[in-house]
């Protein structure tokens, strides 16, 4: 342990200060723009006390002009962090150089009645849906500090100008920090409008170097799993390695005289409760550090009752899937009845089932919670993608007055829907372990548990069945789609198994679509793009099997089915404009178009392959064309785009969880396989940006259509349809 | 049982099992918490450093036989993130959660060292066992190849 640390009797002050000094989990980003130049100043969460005045919640005006913006999201390697800032600069209008971040408190969001509006950050819905009370606060604070130096200049509000930093009437000039105090006394009739017009933005737009990255290349980026408090002890657990199974026993008595070996404390489940962030039973061994937890625990006999789940398994669930493919499900939308009877007497008709597996987050940074219970207060500091959810957990966990529990917003290493500790019960298994011992605790899981229990993406099948009129188009498209969610869950986040497939745009006179929410033990979450990602690779195979049976080319279908909505002829166009796509190449080599539409933004793909005759697939480019309507970090938006596709494609192509005996057989990196740097395709972002108010997101709507654009390339290089994922699994050999 | 490792240049005391991983003494001892755990097998390189002077899986070494080896972590990598490397990293933007960049300019730093022009196939064969699930693969290569130029240069 560091002397630091192991230092006595710490008040609380220095201990934050003493944590912090050694790279605690106390982590408050002071962020220079100036890349090289940035370095990390710790504060304490919920105290923090910029210098200079707080004109509102969001920002502290100084003396010296230094302008501090408060995050209240989190930056999980989306560029939140800077799109928060360049959002309420733009408005304010302050030099960027004059800009520096800290996390905003979410304590002080609970005890003010939801202060910042919103502090969680997922459903690529920051800039899309934030926008509008971020880019506020900059306005507002910018016809605050205009209407004090009116007032003082004996002016009206209209005829001072805010320039980066300067306000200017005549030939009367002061910078914003000797306005501050009084702007922030000035009340205003009303709050001003904001500016969404791309041409009237001098920041917004501009390709910008995200803020947290001079601190992501030193190692001096604090995670949750970085945390280091004094007279922390560490806990390694394992909960049913077939989830929701009961402990039956436990022999610490063979483990307790292991060096370090604290304790072992029992978890369970409560009866009924199999949500998001709720215990299943598990076993914590706690020691004097991580390893010789984790040493212990894999040596502990522990007894567990599976239950029924253990005859589950992928291929069971798959089989009960194409059954269900025959079986009515609950409509999405309209029933149209005219859609099987027009199916039941065409005289063309393409059908086809789809299967997708299970699939992990595997974030890098593997799920852990720190939580440290005192008579007066909890901190926590757990890789959560909302602050506001471990405050809530711990307090419903312990007891307690969730006004005493203090969250400490910290990078993560990866979100994706996954949530870390807000979406697992890691967060509650740290604070009961720390109740207990009295100490505070560090519960890592190892990359083993990850992938046993986080919440995974569900096993989909559909079924898609279109009838084919003389002119080649579909006359009627029907559709069912099953997947298996824990408890059989109707919705995950804002998808239900019908996104990606109902929501389709092209224009069919004749549409049904069904669903079947199937039940499984294994838990279910949203997953980067959720709906869009699993069954927007049917959708878009099976577009290409419709096309191709009708005679069309398969971009001129989507051209003509949908024709009359400007957005998507724009992306389509565009995407034949700049992809070169070509139905005609030598075999052995493929393009592949597809097109899926998700969090308010349109992505199409074109995919380039090769395939070895022996079947080894290279895929060689991947160009995406995009209307999200705005982007207001074309830089950052584009990194999200590269790292969506590669995502995707880890499924598509290398992933896949198995399921046997109610567990899963993939364990650790070396059997869930992800997209390495040699098989990663060349990505090609283009923004084709139709305007209007559209405000789409993007931190994931350039991944669904990579899988099917793949396999549709496939298909042209190898005559070879593929219907399910992983591509590995399929013998793409051809002659 | 008590070792003396040398890290980052200076002489370190550790007291802790002969066959702790160096990743577990690096982070919980010492407290350079800079690399990464990921997955404890040696296959996602999230705890890459360097032992004299190669790339090494800091999970894979056993502490009693890292005395006596000259160890850097990413934090001894450069004292002001100048490494050409880190350099090339920052004006690429590559990181996003940031999470495995560790051991991903850890790996490139070992082989630009060996290989100050590697091409692409050497690249991708000296990085593949560095995961990165925010998929930043495009951005390392570029970044390579830029710091290539910069240490030619130099």
């Amino acid at each position: 342990m560091n002397e630091i640390i192991s230092k006595k009797n710490l008040s609380r002050r220095s201990f934050i200060q003493a944590s912090a000094a050694v790279g605690g989990g106390l982590m408050l980003g002071f962020h220079m723009p100036d890349a090289l130049a940035a370095t990390i100043s710790p504060k304490a969460q919920s105290t923090t006390t910029a210098p200079g005045t707080e004109i509102n919640a969001w920002l502290v005006i100084d003396k010296d002009n230094t302008v501090t913006i408060r995050i209240p999201h989190t930056e999980m390697g989306q560029g939140g962090l800077t799109s928060v800032a360049m959002l309420v600069a733009e408005e304010l209008n302050v030099d960027w150089s004059k800009i520096r971040t800290e996390w905003a408190d979410a304590n002080r969001h609970l005890r003010n009645n939801k202060e910042y509006k919103v502090m969680s950050t997922h459903g690529s819905q920051l800039v899309r849906l934030q926008h509008p009370h971020l880019m506020g606060a900059g306005a507002g604070a910018r016809e605050r500090l205009k209407q004090a130096a009116a007032t003082a200049w004996g002016v009206d509000r209209a005829q001072v100008e805010a320039k980066l930093g300067v306000l200017t009437a005549g030939n009367r000039t002061a910078t914003y920090g000797e306005f501050a105090e009084a702007a922030a006394k000035v009340t205003l009739d009303k709050e001003p409008e904001i500016s969404i017009d791309p041409a009237k933005w001098w920041l917004l737009g501009k390709p910008t170097q995200r803020l947290d990255i001079p601190n992501k290349v030193n190692g001096s980026a604090q995670y949750a799993m970085d945390t280091r408090v004094p007279g922390m002890v560490y806990a390694a657990v394992k909960a049913s390695p077939v989830p929701w199974g009961t402990l039956k026993s436990y022999n610490f008595d063979a483990i307790k005289s292991l060096p370090g070996i604290i304790a072992a404390v029992p978890l369970k489940a409560v009866p009924g409760k199999r949500g998001q962030p709720d215990l299943q039973d598990a076993v914590a061994v706690v020691a004097t550090s991580w390893y010789r937890a984790k040493t212990a625990l894999d040596l502990l006999p522990i007894e567990w009752d599976f239950g029924d789940s253990a005859k589950t398994s992928s291929a069971q669930y798959y089989e009960e899937g194409r059954k269900l493919m025959d079986q009515k499900g609950l409509v999405s939308g309209k029933e149209d009845p005219q859609t099987a009877e027009i199916i039941a007497t065409s005289k063309k008709v393409v059908t086809a089932t789809y299967e997708r597996p299970f699939e992990a987050h595997a974030r890098m940074e593997p799920v852990n919670a720190t939580v440290w219970v005192q008579d007066d207060r909890v901190d926590v500091w757990s890789p959560t993608q909302d602050q506001s959810a471990p405050i809530t957990i711990v307090a419903d966990q312990l007891g307690v007055d969730p006004k005493n529990v203090y969250v400490h917003t910290i990078f993560l290493g990866g979100g994706f829907g996954g949530n870390g500790g807000g979406g697992t019960g890691v967060t509650r298994q740290a604070a009961e372990i720390s109740k207990q011992l009295k100490k505070p605790v560090k519960v890592v899981w190892t990359r083993e548990e990850d992938l046993a229990q986080t919440k995974q993406r569900p096993l989909s099948v559909a079924k898609l069945t279109a009838s084919i009129g003389d002119d080649g188009l579909p006359t009627a498209l029907f559709t069912r789609a099953m997947w298996a969610s824990l408890d059989g869950m109707n919705q995950i986040g804002g998808a239900t198994s019908d996104y990606g497939i109902y929501n389709i745009p092209y224009k069919v006179p004749h549409r049904q679509h069904e669903r079947h929410n199937f039940k499984t033990h294994i838990p279910s979450s949203t997953h980067r793009a959720p709906g869009a990602n699993q069954m927007g690779f049917m959708a878009e195979s099976f577009v290409d099997e419709m096309a191709i049976a009708g005679g069309w080319n398969p971009l001129d279908w989507r051209l003509k089915m949908t024709e009359g909505l400007d957005d998507f002829q724009l992306v389509f166009q565009t995407l034949k404009d700049k992809a070169g796509f070509r139905t005609d190449l030598p075999k052995g080599q493929g393009m592949g178009i597809a097109m899926v539409e998700s969090h308010g933004t349109i992505a199409a793909a074109c995919a380039t392959v090769n395939v070895s005759r022996r079947g080894r697939l290279e895929i060689e480019k991947i160009l995406v064309v995009l209307d999200a309507g705005r982007v207001i970090n074309p830089l950052a938006a584009t990194e999200q785009c590269e790292g969506s596709v590669c995502w995707e494609l880890s499924h598509a192509w290398t992933g896949g969880l198995d399921l046997e005996n109610g567990r899963f057989v993939n364990t650790n990196f070396d059997s869930y396989n992800l997209l390495r740097i040699d098989q990663n395709p060349h990505v090609e972002t283009i923004f084709a940006s139709s305007g209007g108010k559209k405000f789409g997101g993007l931190g994931e709507p350039a991944g669904p259509p990579a899988p099917p654009a793949v396999a549709n390339a496939i298909f042209y290089a190898t005559g070879k349809r593929i219907r399910s994922t992983p591509f590995r699994q399929h013998d793409l050999s051809w002659t | 049982m008590k070792f003396n490792l040398t890290i980052n240049g200076k002489p370190q005391d550790v007291d802790v099992e002969p066959e702790t991983p160096l990743l577990w003494v690096l982070r919980d001892e010492i407290g350079l918490t800079g690399t990464k755990y990921g997955c404890g097998i040696a296959r996602c390189g999230a705890c890459t450093i360097h032992v004299d002077g190669q790339a090494a899986k800091a999970c894979q070494i056993q502490a009693s036989a890292a005395v006596g080896k000259k160890i850097t972590t990413i934090e001894g990598l450069s004292a002001d993130s100048s490494h050409p490397v880190q350099q090339a990293w920052v004006e690429i933007g590559v990181p996003q959660c940031g999470y495995c960049q560790s051991g991903q300019i850890m790996s490139a730093s070992a082989l630009l060292a060996k290989r100050k022009n590697p091409t692409d196939a050497e690249i991708e064969a000296a990085m593949a066992d560095n995961l990165c699930r925010c998929g930043t693969y495009q951005r390392i290569m570029q970044a390579i190849r830029l710091a290539s130029s910069k240490i030619q240069q130099a």
